[in-house]
């Protein structure tokens, strides 16, 4: 079975500048890929070589086994749905929707039944005659949605297809996608900057930065083993802590060293970080940083640390305490007595740490 | 092979027009270039023959008579223009309950053509039976209005047309600008006490400096370009007061029969253009790239 | 666009504002007065017979209103050797300016969306090279025009009077419909193009639609410069095929006979006519075309 989309060595030049290097991608049916990373990092860039709106300058792409590298977007069984949604202005959600039917020569009776089924499938059955220019942000959403639906294409590309709407329709309309892919066991390709929606959504994140892929992997990989300091800081929220830490071998185990504000080190010990060069950067989610007592099992360790700032979050309250140089977060329940100021006893679950070497920010563990 | 095609289609389209411009603007005026450096005198001749042209245009009283009333005319012109302009449009920047109609009488001289102009001015100058002889008829029997045939003041005659034609666009161009000033600006500037005068000419007439620009861009080529005016109004007279390059360039190509003094007149008329425009175009172009 | 409206502090003191407000008003008036006095002169004096202005003031009212002064202006003036009137001339200009204005509305259109929505190297500089032809003086390319129309056997004929205003004409309208055209989204076209739409078929069924303002500006414009033009009128016609700027220029100043006046302000205001009426009924638009390049954002 071939994978639905295969992107060997992909590489895409403007004049000298380089925008994206050896992009390897490969997904399978039904799969629902994310591509996320900050601004400028070359995802969109990247979707519209998939469509064929933009020409690849190396490397190959198939979709479906077979070879669209250079192929014009209208022959690659694609869809696609963008971030202003471009509907048609001057024409009906019907003719926005049927246009691309009537533009391939479909018969009057099938664009007609389609558009139907689309339209009952997304609910927008009472909208058919109105204009894009009378819609709410929400409906337009759907017809661009509606539109792409009707091409039942073999690959639905997203381009930040939320980022204009207001966070509580946001939240909506990103269920409805999901949903949406459960129903049509479609393959969906996915742009984004936001990566809560990566998380929620994906079977699959391709992490990007300055047009090369940081990382490919599911969302548990991606938020449990990040590959680089990068992955680390920007998929999670709120961010995983990094902190410097000095690695001692202690006979047959080895130490982690963090230093403290006006106290001596804090020591814990992990085994598993025996062959580890002596400078790292430790990786812990707040959320593996409880309150000594909360949690426990063999790798959780304790130490005692000043609370800076106790920031109560309703059912969390965080906790920022000073360590290593850093700002250090804390997730813990809301009855907790920290005060800021004072002293509280921390338990580190080291089952869940990554280990990044400082200067490449290349994961050791 | 249809891939291809349809890649090129945009460039094939525009094509055509970028070939005609290309030949009928560029390869023109290169040709007229050409012919201002030869002795071409009824046909065109095509052997170079450096400056001579130049020589006898400069030479020519006629010429001098021609350029300096461009630049009296030019000058006089826009800077009138411009006033007349800015007060207008600062009187009807007043929420004036008749703007539309107003605005519509103050502008509707630029729908007319020049010729059209030329003539009721023409005919309202005319020291007979014009405003001269009305002026009389009041009772002023000294009072003296004939510029349009006295070789002095005829050149003034054209401003005043021109002027009358032109005001209200500039009029119009400065409304606009006024009104794209933040609102903001001008209600902290209230805020703070300062008067409305005050307001104008610190806050609201320096911002639109990029407009004063456009409208002295507009009115300088309207200036150099003065043909149709000037022959309807005066018809370059009395004698050659009125000349401007622009009829000297006609009666030399069509009437004297001397195609290398139209030639050499026309490049001059080009250079003057060429200096103002090239600048300004250069510096739009490259805002509306960037921005 | 901007705000309209904003408030002003008024001066102290409510009878100060009232005495302020009333000479606005009345300068308002005064040059009102200023730009409708000629045309006020015009038709007055288009009306009145030889005898009342050479007897009469410039500024009164005709005493005995006559049309014979229109009746001449348009089928008796004399222009040059020929005395039919204004007429002819007339349907000239129309012949003139119908095609062209209409090509080159098509054309710049055309242009306006290659160099607006579908970049290519190059596209720019083009657009730059065919704007500053805007800006020429056109008695830069009077010569070389006679020549190569009397060539190509279009001398003195109005399809040459067409050829050549849709030449000169093309770099406006391109630059009219491109600046439309850039504000139109790009992702439309992609979303197009990924529907299967090709070129054409974009144009047609995507931007054409949209673009009833800027046309309606563009066609105003071109219309007006067209039917107004003088220069290549004069230089590019002969006599019966001279639109009708260049047939009221030659009546009123031929020097044969004796001076109507009346006949020439008649001829002016028939001359003028068809724009005016554009002007008035369609201003709005006439104002945005002239001011669209010139006032930025």
């Amino acid at each position: 079975m071939a994978p639905i989309l295969d992107i060997k060595n992909l590489y895409k030049n403007y004049g000298s500048t380089e925008i994206l290097k050896e992009i390897n991608i490969s997904i399978d049916a039904g799969d629902f890929l994310v591509l996320v990373g900050p601004s400028g990092c070359g995802k969109s860039t990247l979707l519209n070589c998939i469509a064929g709106l933009e020409p690849i300058t190396g490397g190959s792409l198939h979709i479906d086994g077979r070879d669209m590298t250079h192929v014009s977007p209208k022959d690659r069984d694609i869809a696609m749905v963008f971030q202003s949604y471009a509907l048609y202005p001057t024409m009906s959600v019907a003719k926005n929707i049927t246009f691309g039917m009537k533009v391939r020569g479909e018969d009057a009776q099938t664009q007609e039944r389609k558009l139907k089924e689309v339209a009952a499938q997304l609910k927008i059955e009472q909208l058919l005659n109105r204009r894009p220019g009378q819609l709410s942000g929400g409906q337009r959403q759907r017809v661009a949605m509606g539109r792409a639906l009707v091409r039942d294409p073999k690959l639905f590309l997203f381009d930040e297809p939320l980022s204009n709407l207001d966070a509580k329709l946001r939240v909506e309309m990103r269920s409805e996608i999901k949903k949406l892919h459960q129903s049509l066991g479609a393959s969906m390709v996915y742009v984004t900057h936001d990566q809560i929606e990566a998380m929620t959504l994906a079977t699959k994140i391709v992490v990007m930065k300055g047009g090369v892929i940081q990382q490919i992997g599911t969302p548990a990989e991606i938020y449990n083993t990040p590959a680089n300091l990068f992955v680390a800081d920007f998929m999670g929220s709120p961010a995983m802590n990094l902190i410097p830490a000095k690695v001692r071998q202690n006979g047959s185990g080895a130490e982690i060293e963090i230093m403290r504000p006006n106290d001596a080190p804090i020591v814990l010990r992990d085994d598993a970080a025996r062959n580890l060069p002596s400078d790292v950067i430790l990786g812990l989610r707040p959320e593996d940083i409880s309150e000594a007592g909360f949690r426990s099992g063999t790798g959780v360790q304790e130490a005692e640390c000043l609370v800076d700032m106790v920031e109560p979050a309703g059912a969390d309250t965080y906790v920022v305490a000073e360590m290593g140089g850093k700002q250090v977060t804390a997730r813990l329940h809301a009855e907790t007595t920290a005060a800021a100021g004072g002293k509280l006893k921390f338990a580190f679950d080291l089952n869940k740490v990554s280990y990044f070497e400082p200067t490449s920010g290349q994961r050791l563990n | 092979m249809t891939e291809w095609l349809e890649n090129q289609l945009p460039k094939m389209v525009l094509a055509p027009s970028f070939i005609a411009v290309l030949v009928f603007v560029y390869g023109f005026i290169g040709w007229t270039a050409w012919v201002s450096l030869t002795r071409s005198k009824l046909l065109p001749k095509y052997e170079l023959k450096g400056f001579v042209q130049y020589d006898k245009l400069f030479a020519s009283p006629r010429w001098d008579t021609a350029f300096g009333n461009l630049f009296t005319f030019g000058i006089l012109f826009i800077v009138i223009a411009m006033v007349l302009g800015l007060v207008l449009a600062i009187m009807l920047d007043q929420k004036i309950r008749v703007e539309g109609a107003i605005r519509t009488i103050y502008l509707y001289p630029m729908a007319l053509s020049m010729i059209v102009t030329g003539t009721a001015w023409k005919w309202i100058l005319n020291p007979g039976l014009g405003i001269e002889a009305t002026v009389r008829g009041w009772g002023f029997e000294n009072f003296s209005f004939d510029w349009v045939v006295n070789p002095d003041f005829a050149i003034y005659t054209i401003v005043i047309a021109a002027v009358w034609q032109s005001s209200g666009f500039v009029m119009a161009l400065f409304l606009a600008g006024l009104r794209s000033v933040d609102e903001e600006i001008i209600k902290a500037a209230q805020v703070d006490g300062i008067p409305t005068w005050r307001i104008y000419s610190s806050i609201i007439i320096p911002s639109m400096a990029p407009i004063f620009l456009s409208a002295f861009i507009v009115l300088a080529h309207l200036a150099i370009k003065s043909f149709d005016l000037v022959i309807a109004l005066t018809g370059g007279g009395p004698g050659y007061s009125t000349d401007l390059p622009a009829t000297y360039m006609y009666a030399m190509a069509f009437s004297r029969g001397d195609i290398g003094q139209a030639a050499s007149s026309a490049m001059i008329m080009m250079a003057v253009v060429f200096t103002i425009v090239v600048p300004y175009l250069y510096s739009e172009l490259r805002a509306k790239n960037h921005g | 666009m901007a705000d309209l409206t904003y408030s002003h502090t008024p001066p102290k003191g409510s009878f100060g504002k009232l005495i302020l407000r009333w000479i606005l008003y009345i300068l308002l008036a005064l040059f009102a007065l200023y730009y409708l006095m000629p045309l006020f002169v015009m038709v007055t004096t288009s009306l009145k017979s030889l005898e009342e202005i050479r007897t009469g003031s410039l500024i009164a009212l005709p005493r005995e209103i006559t049309f014979d002064a229109w009746k001449t202006a348009w089928s008796g003036a004399c222009t040059g050797i020929q005395c039919e009137g204004l007429q002819p001339y007339f349907w000239n200009s129309v012949l003139l300016a119908v095609p062209a204005v209409a090509l080159s509305t098509l054309i710049g259109a055309l242009n306006g969306y290659v160099i607006a929505q579908w970049q290519f190297r190059g596209a720019n500089l083009i657009f730059s090279l065919m704007l500053f032809g805007c800006f020429i003086p056109f008695q830069v390319v009077l010569l070389p025009m006679a020549r190569l129309l009397g060539m190509m056997g279009l001398a003195g004929s109005i399809p040459g009077l067409v050829f050549v205003h849709v030449i000169y004409g093309i770099g406006f309208t391109t630059l009219f419909f491109r600046n439309y055209y850039v504000s139109i989204p790009a992702e439309l076209v992609k979303a197009a193009k990924v529907d299967g739409a090709n070129f054409f078929r974009i144009f047609w069924s995507i931007f054409l639609p949209l673009s009833l303002p800027i046309i309606v500006v563009t066609v105003i414009w071109q219309f007006t410069q067209i039917w107004n033009d003088f220069l290549f009128g004069v230089s590019f016609s002969q006599a019966g095929t001279q639109p009708i700027t260049v047939a009221l220029n030659n009546i009123v100043n031929s020097t044969t006979g004796v001076k109507e006046y009346n006949v020439d302000m008649a001829a002016a205001i028939i001359a003028a006519l068809p724009t005016l009426f554009v002007y008035v009924f369609a201003g709005k638009y006439f104002i945005r075309g002239l001011t669209a390049g010139s006032v930025k954002g």
